[in-house]
């Protein structure tokens, strides 16, 4: 579940063309040719029947998860589904992308998971109403990571697991700086200081410095909101300039690790000793703490100014029902098929907990989505995984669904001209706040 | 009917089984894409191809004064400005000093020439990750360290912006072998006996001979080089992105046109009539460009 970097981008390799003879090409576009038939008589086409029912199997896609068994953890759930066949595609790549072109063609998936649905894909209406699908069970849901995927009362994602970031830090490294874990936004600064030394960075929040990875957190820090309950932007005030203007003074006086071989959703540089305190995911607390045994310890983003409180960043991805699948097209009766891609929904991320305990829980290290199952999970009862379910009960912030990404490409730009340009932060800030009202005018519209 | 139909000697038949495929090709991943594309941008487009709200020339003003977008712009203009006469500059003095090599030509031809074939997202990730990587033991902080400097955070720091250095290095080293095989072509296009002439004239072998005879021979593969590389420049895209993207994006600095539609029309937007309007905007300003380059150059006049 973590970010991975991904090297995306089309491959221009110059390759040397073996010299062909007229006649060889010939010979190979026959054999092409005669392949293409045979293809053509075989009939495994992936989408297609299935012997029992005889009916089409619902397509079901998830995006690629880093730990090992989740593939066929996640075939099993769906080879136990008695209803309809399912047939599970597992994406590797930028499943963003595939999703959001998919989802623009009759051959997208019938059920798949997202970080969103994004707003535009429930204004437009690409995604199915769930409300019915989690009703039974929503208040068991984890309110904070429903609440971005609810538009005008309607839920359009089943929350799977959660995930949520936190600040790590080596107690030995602070105990040998004479540094206490630090409280608020200038303690971190102070200490991020004390421990930069020759070989070691004193904090790291992502190779370029925190933009990528931070977006509200300070804001929330700093007791603001990115968007108010009424749809309006909730950081245009002078403590949010101060918060961020924090952040330029640790890049300011060299206490930040740049450049790192991997990026802030690995703990490698926190591990290897790169850095003393290090942002990043609760899916890196096994490694670390096969690593580093107890020394470490586990923090929220310290709060700043007066209101200040602390915070991290929760988020689920969602399981969602496509609104144009083939399946439903091709039914005579739309509701009915709709129906059979939404009951398949509701068996698997609303009546299955045991599946969703161990999907949450056996592979990775997520908090699961359900307040009951969290709460009676073993792993997530001691040490530092407490204290992340703690935090995320406590201070956990969730993107909100208004928050699209041009509103969210504008705070990360400004976060990042503020920490590594040094630029104003009231005069970032407040081009933010033009940028970000004009786009909740249009989206709330 | 059917043999005029048909031509003499089936010529019409012949012609179209022979072109048809390419034009067929031409048309439905050239022409219509672009022509859906010029459609897109009058409609306000988010997650869809098929749009129904018309948008008029709204979303050429939103590109249009975005000062993101006006932004990539000057970074391309930049980049072009620097990369272009670099690799020109490079490859040329490459060419001449192979050219003038007594033995091991063919060596250093392929050695120089061999970057060409390595991808671009390879070789970002090399440069990124162990040459210009920002931690103490990355080559260049390496380097650095041997004088006593502090290591320096290349991609991430904007000032001075060493970001630079990196993308620019990057380009030069996966180009420059590639213009120095042109540029050698060209040189031994170039008659001896025009040489001859000159040093019988008295010109003496060196700066004088290289400006009177070797530059003013090589014009038609300067032209050529040139046209290429501004091409190439404005195609900016694997290595910036491959550098300085990460999963949550991408900086707001050193970001070319490309990278930016990218992220407007194909990332978590999915807003393709802005993407469109950007594109379009995108291709008549290089359009304006190669028709300035090619009347400067007098491209497609005949040779004196």
């Amino acid at each position: 579940m973590s970010g991975t970097d991904v090297a995306r981008g089309e491959q221009r390799v110059s390759v040397p063309r073996p010299r062909l003879s007229r006649r060889r090409l010939l010979v190979a576009g026959g054999g092409l040719a005669v392949g293409a038939a045979l293809a053509a008589c075989g009939s495994n086409t992936g989408r297609g029947g299935n012997a029992q029912t005889g009916g089409p199997a619902l397509s079901q896609w998830y995006h690629q998860y880093g730990e090992p068994g989740v593939e066929q953890a996640v075939r099993r759930y769906a080879s136990e589904y008695r209803k309809t066949p399912v047939d599970v595609q597992w994406r590797p790549g930028d499943y963003d992308q595939q999703t959001a072109a998919a989802l623009l063609t009759d051959s997208g998936p019938d059920v798949f998971e997202s970080p969103g649905p994004t707003l535009d894909q429930i204004q437009g209406g690409q995604v199915v109403d769930l409300t019915d699908v989690i009703s039974a069970a929503q208040s068991d849901f984890n309110p904070t990571v429903l609440g971005p995927k609810t538009y005008q009362g309607k839920v359009y994602g089943i929350p799977q697991t959660i995930d949520m970031q936190m600040l790590y830090y080596r107690k030995s490294l602070l105990a040998k700086a004479g540094v206490q874990p630090p409280s608020t936004l200038d303690q971190l600064v102070a200490a991020a200081r004390a421990l930069t030394t020759d070989e070691t960075k004193g904090l790291f929040l992502g190779n370029d410095g925190g933009a990528g990875v931070l977006g509200g957190v300070p804001l929330w820090a700093a007791g603001l909101e990115l968007v108010t309950a009424d749809g309006t932007v909730g950081f245009d005030d002078p403590a949010a300039a101060t918060a961020l203007g924090k952040l330029h003074t640790l890049y300011a006086e060299k206490s930040l690790l740049l450049g790192a071989p991997s990026d802030w959703s690995d703990p490698a540089a926190f591990i290897q000793g790169l850095t003393a305190m290090q942002w990043t995911g609760l899916w890196a607390l096994p490694q670390i703490s096969t690593a580093l045994g107890d020394d470490f310890g586990v923090l929220p983003f310290p709060p700043d100014g007066p209101r200040g409180r602390p915070s991290v960043p929760v988020g689920a991805y969602a399981s969602s029902v496509s609104a144009r699948s083939k399946r439903i097209s091709e039914a005579k009766d739309s509701e009915a098929k709709d129906s059979e891609a939404k009951d398949y929904v509701k068996w698997l991320w609303v009546d299955r907990t045991d599946f969703q305990e161990d999907f949450a829980l056996s592979y990775g290290f997520h908090i699961p989505a359900r307040t009951s199952l969290a709460q009676r999970a073993a792993p997530l009862r001691s040490g530092a995984a407490a204290d992340a379910v703690r935090f995320s009960t406590e201070y956990g912030h969730a993107n909100p669904l208004l928050w699209t990404p041009r509103s969210s490409t504008a705070l990360q730009d400004a976060i990042s001209r503020i920490i590594s340009g040094g630029a104003d932060p009231s005069a970032q800030l407040a081009s933010l706040v033009t940028t970000v009202s004009a786009e909740l005018a249009r989206v709330r519209k | 009917m059917l043999t005029r139909l048909l031509g003499p000697q089936r010529r019409h038949l012949w012609f179209w089984i022979f072109t048809g495929p390419f034009v067929i090709g031409l048309v439905v991943f050239s022409y219509i894409p672009l022509l859906w594309s010029i459609t897109l941008s009058f409609f306000d487009a988010r997650n869809t191809v098929t749009p129904t709200h018309f948008a008029g020339f709204a979303n050429y003003v939103r590109v249009l004064t975005d000062p993101a977008f006006i932004q990539s712009l000057g970074t391309f203009a930049l980049f072009a400005l620097v990369v272009v006469p670099a690799t020109y500059a490079l490859s040329l003095s490459l060419a001449l000093l192979v050219s003038q090599l007594g033995w091991g030509r063919a060596f250093f031809r392929s050695v120089f020439f061999l970057p060409t074939a390595c991808s671009y997202v390879v070789a970002a990730l090399i440069w990124k990750m162990s040459i210009f990587s920002g931690v103490r033991f990355g080559l260049a902080n390496t380097v650095l360290g041997w004088f006593g400097a502090a290591p320096v955070a290349w991609l991430s720091t904007t000032q001075p912006p060493w970001y630079w250095l990196v993308i620019i290095s990057v380009r030069l080293w996966l180009q420059a072998g590639f213009f120095l095989v042109l540029f050698l072509a060209g040189l031994q296009r170039i008659p001896r006996t025009l040489y001859e002439a000159a040093a019988v004239d008295g010109a003496q072998p060196g700066w004088q001979t290289f400006r009177y005879i070797t530059f003013p021979q090589l014009r038609t593969t300067s032209v050529a080089v040139v046209l290429l590389l501004v091409i190439n420049a404005f195609q900016a895209f694997d290595e910036f992105y491959n550098l300085l993207s990460s999963s949550r994006g991408y900086p707001p600095y050193a970001r070319p046109p490309l990278v930016y539609l990218y992220y407007v029309a194909l990332g978590q937007g999915q807003d393709l009539g802005v993407g469109s309007a950007g594109a379009v905007v995108l291709a008549l300003i290089i359009a304006v460009a190669t028709v300035m380059q090619a009347r400067w150059f007098g491209l497609g006049r005949k040779e004196p």
